[in-house]
């Protein structure tokens, strides 16, 4: 069954998958002093039930904007100018911040960056935690909450000492379980974790990469992973979301993602990824050379692209499925009669 | 390792915000900066200005009628009516001296002393803290002992003996005795900046290209020390004019040079209080609120743009 | 065999434990030794995780902290005995290219300020006409014009350029060595290659050697010649890069390849972890190897007495680590 939706078709058969979120057109901008930067141009994507989706691209492409903005946690100068962000069919969009505060946690729960420094260092673990519980589901019987903290603990591989232990006689891995065991306290459908990894040696990025493999096999939870890692990205996800400047330009099962990249931001991307197993040449690529408030007519990475064409500097491509589950924003691939 | 904080749109959106200096809503417009600095402009005006339209020889002893109130006012003591007129708005004291001239003539003496206490402290204080913050080693032990040492010791008590044993006090000696427990602060909070900045990038860049330390200190510490430097100042002016201001109500300052506190010595000597004679110490003492609580709220202003953090700006 | 570049002769760091400080010794470095030949230039990579004490060991050769024992030698001469015009002549040839490109400008100059520094104190030019010339041709090779860039403030420029105006510095100098820590961590990835070529051809062209700190095992197989992977102060590894990287032979090392993850979704994990992955608390003073609470194939022996370097046969590598005693 074909659908079309803001440019998009869609060849899916909805019997076979269950959309945990539905994000449509949505539209970021930071106001500042000299005119709107466009953080986020109108973006569109699904995650299914039990994924986990990749969403890569350089800094300044919008992604973290975006996440914030699906938590609706933008702050000015940053605003939502448009769009729909659609959780069990409900537009979060349309809700009043006493409706979202109750959501969050239980529909959406967030890892950010740096996650393991934002526990409360006076609170004991178990406090914050059981914190995190009580203040969405009301209060719980003590020994009821204290053994689901412990269950909540051996899904994420912490020893049960650490209940009674603050967060700064952790180990930084071990924090960042801590953080992955509070996003997962209430079983939200759909946690979205900002580069969980960043601050970790490589031996303990392991762990919690593998920590959040588990969790999603057992719970079934579906996860965005923001960052610019494709070592991990290549790990962990099944499918990835390409963004450059605001814009989604590719959307790609990894296999493909990696050996057959279609756009050529992303296969810029993917040439310039130093490898561990190979010694190869170095590919030199260039910034982000737009002016972000002033984007120019066309394709978004008209400046840089190694094959811009006439038409790429006056019509913006639009997002098209060229292969089955691939989605690539690019006039190279657009086909007569299919434009939109 | 460390999360790529590049060209983030969130930065380039805050860095043209930062660059709004020449707007309405910008951070050297802070009410507190503004209030206390219009505060002290007024009295320094008062002082500047002031002779060119009162009389201040009226400061005088035996200038006026004697223990006149204010204008407006009319007070009776032992059956006797004393008025007082525009000829001395705000009155006079017991010595025949006009409290309006005394306030003109007083102020400027006053804001001299703190400010000369204070510039001597801060320049011992930039010496002893650099050379501290950015030596290290046993000079910074030393320092640190030394002033660590005399803020313990209790100023107020040892300037008294001090002042005692000082015949005549000129406003410059009175500045030199205060400074002897002015130095100690300036040069903790000093060195504490110094050190901060010691580990900045931009510092070891400049020893990586050979800079020597005097022109690392000035050249690149001191520009980023600057509003710091300026809330210390602003802070030290406050604190020393209170101390002087303590010294001469206490009769211990300079008895020829009419200061606020000098005012006041001589209201409380002449039992003002109990007199009803409100008019000799209020004027003086508003006078050094009116100087303290501009210099204060000029420091917290200035605070505030020095640490963007205590304007509640989130970073 | 002319005298090395750089030679560094068990060098040791020990932080607290002193007289009157409170708080327990940390061994930031222990018994780090390495050398740099003068001829060729290579690029030599530290690599290593948050407390292996790379960035001490940056420190110490650029002279901002002093050694508790051991020494470092600049063409045969201890560098913490250099004065006046010998310090200054090190520090012509031994220069530096920092992880943040934000810190390392004082905003309160314009951009060209640090060129300013350079070019006075160093006595690299001997007019103002000639200075310009040779910040232009610095500038050149990172691929920047200096009308772009030299009048602007440092906020009104990318990260990347910030760091390539670095780069620029360092190289305009003409170095022996360039100390690179984490060039390239907080920098994006487009721009990530095009420094790391930078780096490679002032070695091939300009005869300048790098030494490249790093925690990033990826960037470091790509250009590195010579690899010393350290381990909470002590050196784990050392060998040319290919042979390390390839064929690890310290548990410390192989347990760190792999789990490098490798940008390829038919390559995962396969193995599982073995060893403690946790980072134990730092292992006290004295005592014997410092990965022992996390081994897999510790023995008793490890415990008592640090392993000294062995030798892996037939290969330019060696690993401190009682397995490889022959």
């Amino acid at each position: 069954m074909t659908t079309q939706r803001n440019g998009v078709l869609f060849h899916s058969d909805p019997a076979k998958k269950e959309v945990v979120l539905d994000v449509r057109n949505l539209r970021i901008h930071y106001e500042t002093p000299r005119g709107s930067v466009i953080a986020v141009n109108g973006i569109s994507f699904k995650v299914y039930r039990g994924e986990i989706v990749g969403l890569v691209g350089e800094s300044g492409c919008g992604k973290t904007t975006a996440a914030m903005g699906i938590l609706q946690l933008v702050q000015s100068p940053g605003r939502i100018l448009g769009g729909e962000i659609r959780i069990n069919d409900k537009n979060l969009l349309d809700l009043s911040e006493q409706q979202l505060r109750e959501r969050r946690w239980r529909d959406l729960a967030l890892i950010p960056q740096g996650a393991m420094n934002s526990l409360n260092p006076v609170m004991k673990v178990r406090e914050q935690i059981a914190d995190a519980i009580t203040t969405h589901e009301g209060s719980q019987p003590k020994n009821k909450l204290k053994q689901r903290i412990l269950d909540l603990f051996g899904l994420v591989g912490l020893p049960a000492r650490v209940y009674d232990q603050y967060p700064h006689e952790l180990s930084g891995g071990m924090k960042q379980r801590v953080c992955i065991a509070m996003a997962i306290a209430l079983s939200p459908p759909l946690i979205i974790a900002d580069e969980p990894t960043s601050a970790l040696d490589v031996v303990v990025q392991r762990v919690i990469a593998q920590t959040l493999l588990d969790v999603k096999n057992r719970l079934g939870v579906s996860m965005i992973l923001i960052g610019h890692d494709m070592g991990l990205q290549a790990q962990l996800v099944n499918r990835i979301i390409v963004m450059y400047a605001g814009n989604i330009v590719e959307v790609t099962p990894v296999g493909p993602a990696f050996e057959k990249p279609l756009h050529p931001y992303t296969q810029l991307l993917i040439a310039s990824i130093p490898s561990i197993k190979e010694r190869k040449p170095l590919k030199i690529t260039e910034g982000i050379t737009h002016d972000l408030r002033n984007p120019p007519p066309g394709c978004i990475f008209q400046f840089r692209c190694p094959y811009v064409k006439d038409v790429c500097l006056k019509v913006v491509p639009p997002l098209l499925e060229e292969e089955p589950e691939h989605f690539v924003a690019c006039h190279l691939y657009a086909k007569e009669g299919q434009e939109v | 390792m460390g999360a790529i904080k590049s060209e983030r749109i969130e930065d380039i959106a805050a860095a043209l915000k930062e660059r709004q200096f020449n707007r309405w809503d910008n951070p050297w417009l802070n009410w507190k900066l503004l209030t206390g600095g219009g505060m002290v402009l007024f009295v320094v005006l008062l002082g500047l200005v002031g002779p060119l339209f009162w009389d201040t020889t009226l400061a005088r002893v035996g200038s006026t009628e004697l223990n006149l109130p204010p204008v407006g006012v009319t007070i009776e003591v032992d059956g006797v009516q004393y008025v007082g007129t525009m000829k001395n708005p705000l009155g006079t004291e017991s010595n025949g001296r006009d409290m309006l001239a005394l306030i003109v003539a007083g102020a400027p003496m006053s804001l001299q002393v703190g400010v000369l206490t204070a510039l001597i402290g801060m320049s011992i204080g930039v010496v002893l803290g650099s050379a501290a913050g950015y030596l290290g080693g046993w000079v910074d032990n030393v320092i640190r002992t030394l002033s660590d040492s005399v803020i313990t010791i209790p100023s107020l008590a040892v300037l008294i003996t001090i002042s005692a044993y000082v015949r005549q006090i000129e406003l410059s000696t009175m500045a030199l005795i205060l400074a002897l427990f002015a130095w100690p602060a300036p040069t903790r909070f000093i060195r504490a900046q110094v050190l901060t900045l010691r580990e900045r990038g931009y510092v070891r860049m400049a020893r990586l290209s050979g800079v020597p330390p005097l022109e690392i200190m000035i050249k690149e510490m001191v520009p980023n020390m600057l509003p710091w430097l300026a809330a210390s100042l602003s802070g030290n002016i406050s604190g020393a004019i209170l101390a002087a201001s303590s010294l001469e109500a206490l009769g211990l300052g300079p008895t020829r040079i009419p200061t606020l506190g000098m005012t006041i010595y001589y209201a409380i000597r002449a039992v003002a209080v109990l007199r009803g004679m409100w008019w000799w110490w209020g004027f003086p003492i508003l006078t050094l609120v009116l100087i303290f609580l501009g210099f204060f709220l000029t420091a917290t202003g200035l605070d505030e743009i020095a640490n963007p953090r205590l304007r509640g700006v989130r970073s | 065999m002319s005298t090395p570049l750089l030679e560094i002769r068990n060098a040791t760091k020990i932080y607290g434990g002193g007289f009157l400080q409170s708080g327990e010794k940390v061994v930031a470095l222990q018994d780090f030794s390495m050398t740099i030949p003068d001829k060729p230039a290579v690029i030599t990579t530290i690599a290593g995780e948050s407390g292996s004490g790379k960035t001490t060991l940056a420190s110490t050769i650029l002279g901002f902290i002093g050694l508790t024992s051991g020494q470092i030698l600049y063409k045969g001469k201890d560098i913490a005995n250099l004065k006046g015009t010998d310090l200054l002549g090190y520090r012509r040839q031994v220069q530096a290219v920092f992880q943040d490109p934000y810190e390392v400008y004082n905003p309160f100059y314009r951009v060209k300020h640090i060129y300013d520094m350079v070019v006075s104190h160093l006595n690299l030019a001997s007019s103002k006409a000639e200075a310009r010339e040779l910040i232009e041709q610095s500038l050149h090779v990172v691929g920047l014009r200096g009308e772009e860039v030299l009048e602007k403030y440092p906020h009104q420029l990318s990260g990347g350029q910030r760091q390539r105006i670095m780069v620029a510095r360092a190289y305009m100098m003409k170095p022996s060595l360039i100390v690179a820590d984490e060039p390239v961590s907080a920098v994006d990835a487009s721009l990530r290659a095009m420094i790391l070529d930078v780096m490679i051809r002032l070695r091939d062209e300009a005869g300048i050697s790098f030494l490249y700190i790093t925690h990033d095992l990826s960037t470091a197989y790509q250009i590195g010649d010579n690899i010393y992977v350290l381990y909470q102060g002590g050196i784990a590894e050392r060998g040319r890069t290919v042979n390390v990287i390839e064929n690890p032979k310290h548990p410390y090392v192989q347990m760190l390849i792999n789990s490098v993850p490798v940008p390829d979704p038919k390559v995962k994990w396969t193995t599982q972890l073995e060893g403690v992955a946790d980072e134990s608390l730092r292992a006290t003073v004295g005592g014997g190897c410092r990965f022992y609470s996390r081994c897999p194939s510790r023995m008793d022996r490890c415990a008592k007495t640090r392993p000294p370097l062995y030798e892996i046969q037939d290969a330019d590598q060696q690993a401190a680590c009682y397995l490889y005693e022959k």
